[in-house]
């Protein structure tokens, strides 16, 4: 079933075209990367999926089932602030605010949901900790668990690991592996090729328009995989 | 007459009961807003409305009719214009708001001068940039509509919590989930107008951001939950605000310095207690 369809989409700023042709389709239980050179609007795409940023033409179609407040999203690094006062309690509970309407409170259910992701993600004994204690891989995975409140279906992610060091990123990307196992799609912006490469199941590829889109197993046996690898 | 049969005596008057109730109310709706602005680094966004609150008042002063019907709506109309274009990025820097903020106030203090009839116009002005008496000569209508204004707002700082929380800390993530910040951030500019317009009663036109500030920064240097940083600005700025209206009727020093000069020392407070449990903390350590 394709949860995400991008049709003859342009991505870009105030009309300004960074990316043209998109077409693609995202299934569920994909693990979908996007890659492509700096400036290539990895990053303006995956915005323009999650509605931050408007498509300059074409159009984004999303399954009912998923519509908006159930994409969860975990942004790049840089796009937060890292000194806020809160709890990671706090941070994580928030990720169920737009699906709860006007109510003011979260209830029991949404609350024993995030213990529960919080003991998946072995950060329980951190729930009391302020987030701007805690070391950047920990942070990330916070978010993750934010995301994780927000949606059961899918998972968009910006670099997720982008400034943690070589353990964190492996332990990272290795979660991301088991939540896709469990069923969850996952769409992604990486530099990292080597992870890619082990765990996606299709990748995306942009530079002024996009020039490829398949099966990982098609991307290895592609001209821009040659091309990577004599770069390399 | 000691000092608290001095106060006793204060007390049995109207007027000072309407100043500590008023005082309270505002004190306490500035330092949740406060939370809010400073994190959003809108902290120069109420400094700049407070001017053009000050520049819409002296209009009403000039027209002669209740400065509360000109002040409010224009100032929320200013206040719901600048947040909406510093989201957009098209006020990306602080000189914008820099140039807004003394354009109103000279433009405010053109008009007194040029137009109005008053005896006393230094007088005048003087008490709204520093809120000098206003406080202590409140109308029973001015002290409803500020009760009823206040009540307004902390409901909704109460009941939106969790989404203020939620966007507060990372607008693009409520975005993309769903939530309709637009809307929200329109009611927090509203409500930003609302509460300046109230606070010049209480301190003046110019002191207005250290009302919003000084209780958020002192927070936030002791607690790590937001939740946390939010009570504990509201008590410390209503404490500091009782405090300042006693201590101004004592010595009859002005409201409104006095209520910041203490929010400032209070800061200081903060600030040396943060040093000093960091240094307990990593001394436990060693």
């Amino acid at each position: 079933m394709s949860m995400i369809e991008c049709k003859k989409l342009s991505i870009g700023y105030d009309k300004k075209v960074v990316c043209k042709d998109i077409n693609f389709e995202i299934n569920e239980g994909e693990y979908l990367c996007i890659l492509g050179e700096n400036g290539s609007g990895k990053s303006t795409l995956l915005k323009t999926i999650l509605g931050l940023n408007k498509p300059v033409f074409g159009k984004i179609i999303l399954d009912k089932t998923i519509s908006k407040n159930k994409l969860g999203y975990l942004p790049q690094q840089t796009d937060f602030q890292r000194d806020f006062p809160a709890t990671v309690w706090e941070v994580v509970m928030s990720g169920f605010v737009s699906s709860m309407g006007l109510r003011p409170f979260y209830n029991k259910a949404e609350k024993s949901k995030a213990q529960e992701i919080l003991d998946f993600l072995g950060l329980s004994k951190f729930a009391k900790n302020g987030f701007k204690e805690l070391s950047g891989g920990q942070q990330q995975r916070v978010l993750l668990a934010r995301a994780l409140c927000a949606t059961d279906k899918v998972l968009v992610l910006d670099e997720p690991t982008n400034g943690l060091d070589a353990k964190a990123t492996a332990q990272f990307y290795k979660l991301l592996k088991t939540l896709n196992e469990k069923g969850l799609t996952i769409v992604m912006v990486s530099h990292n090729i080597e992870r890619v490469l082990e765990y996606a199941t299709n990748i995306v590829y942009l530079k002024d328009s996009m020039i490829f889109s398949g099966t990982i197993d098609d991307f290895r046996g592609s001209d821009i995989m040659s091309a990577l690898k004599i770069g390399e | 007459m000691n000092i608290f049969e001095q106060l006793g005596y204060y007390l049995k008057f109207d007027f000072v009961k309407y100043a500590l109730v008023v005082g309270i109310l505002i004190s306490l709706s500035c330092a949740i807003l406060g939370v809010t602005l400073v994190l959003k680094r809108y902290a120069m966004i109420g400094d700049g409305l407070s001017h053009v609150a000050f520049g819409a008042m002296t209009i009403a002063m000039v027209l002669t009719i209740a400065d509360m019907y000109l002040m409010l709506p224009v100032t929320i109309l200013v206040a719901i214009l600048l947040i909406r274009l510093t989201n957009k990025g098209k006020v990306k820097n602080d000189s914008a708001i820099a140039m807004l903020s003394v354009g109103a106030l000279s433009f405010g203090y053109l008009i007194v001068n040029l137009f109005s009839t008053s005896s006393n116009i230094s007088g005048d002005v003087c008490s709204t940039l520093f809120g000098s008496t206003s406080i202590l000569t409140l109308s029973t209508l001015d002290v409803w509509i500020c009760v009823a204004l206040t009540i307004v707002v902390l409901f909704y700082f109460v009941f939106f919590h969790n989404k203020i929380f939620a966007m507060t800390f990372d607008e693009d993530f409520s975005k993309a989930t769903g939530t309709k910040v637009a809307v929200y951030n329109n009611i927090m500019a509203i409500i930003t107008g609302i509460i300046i317009v109230l606070a010049m009663k209480l301190v003046g036109s110019l002191l207005i951001s250290a009302l919003i500030v000084f209780p958020a920064l002192s927070a936030i240097r002791l607690f790590k939950s937001y939740k946390m940083v939010i009570i504990f600005a509201s008590i410390i700025s209503v404490v500091s605000s009782i405090f300042g209206i006693l201590v101004s009727l004592l010595w009859g020093t002005p409201v409104g310095a006095t209520i910041v000069i203490i929010n400032i020392f209070n800061y200081f407070v903060c600030y040396l207690i943060e040093i000093i449990t960091k240094n307990c903390k990593s001394g436990a350590k060693l």
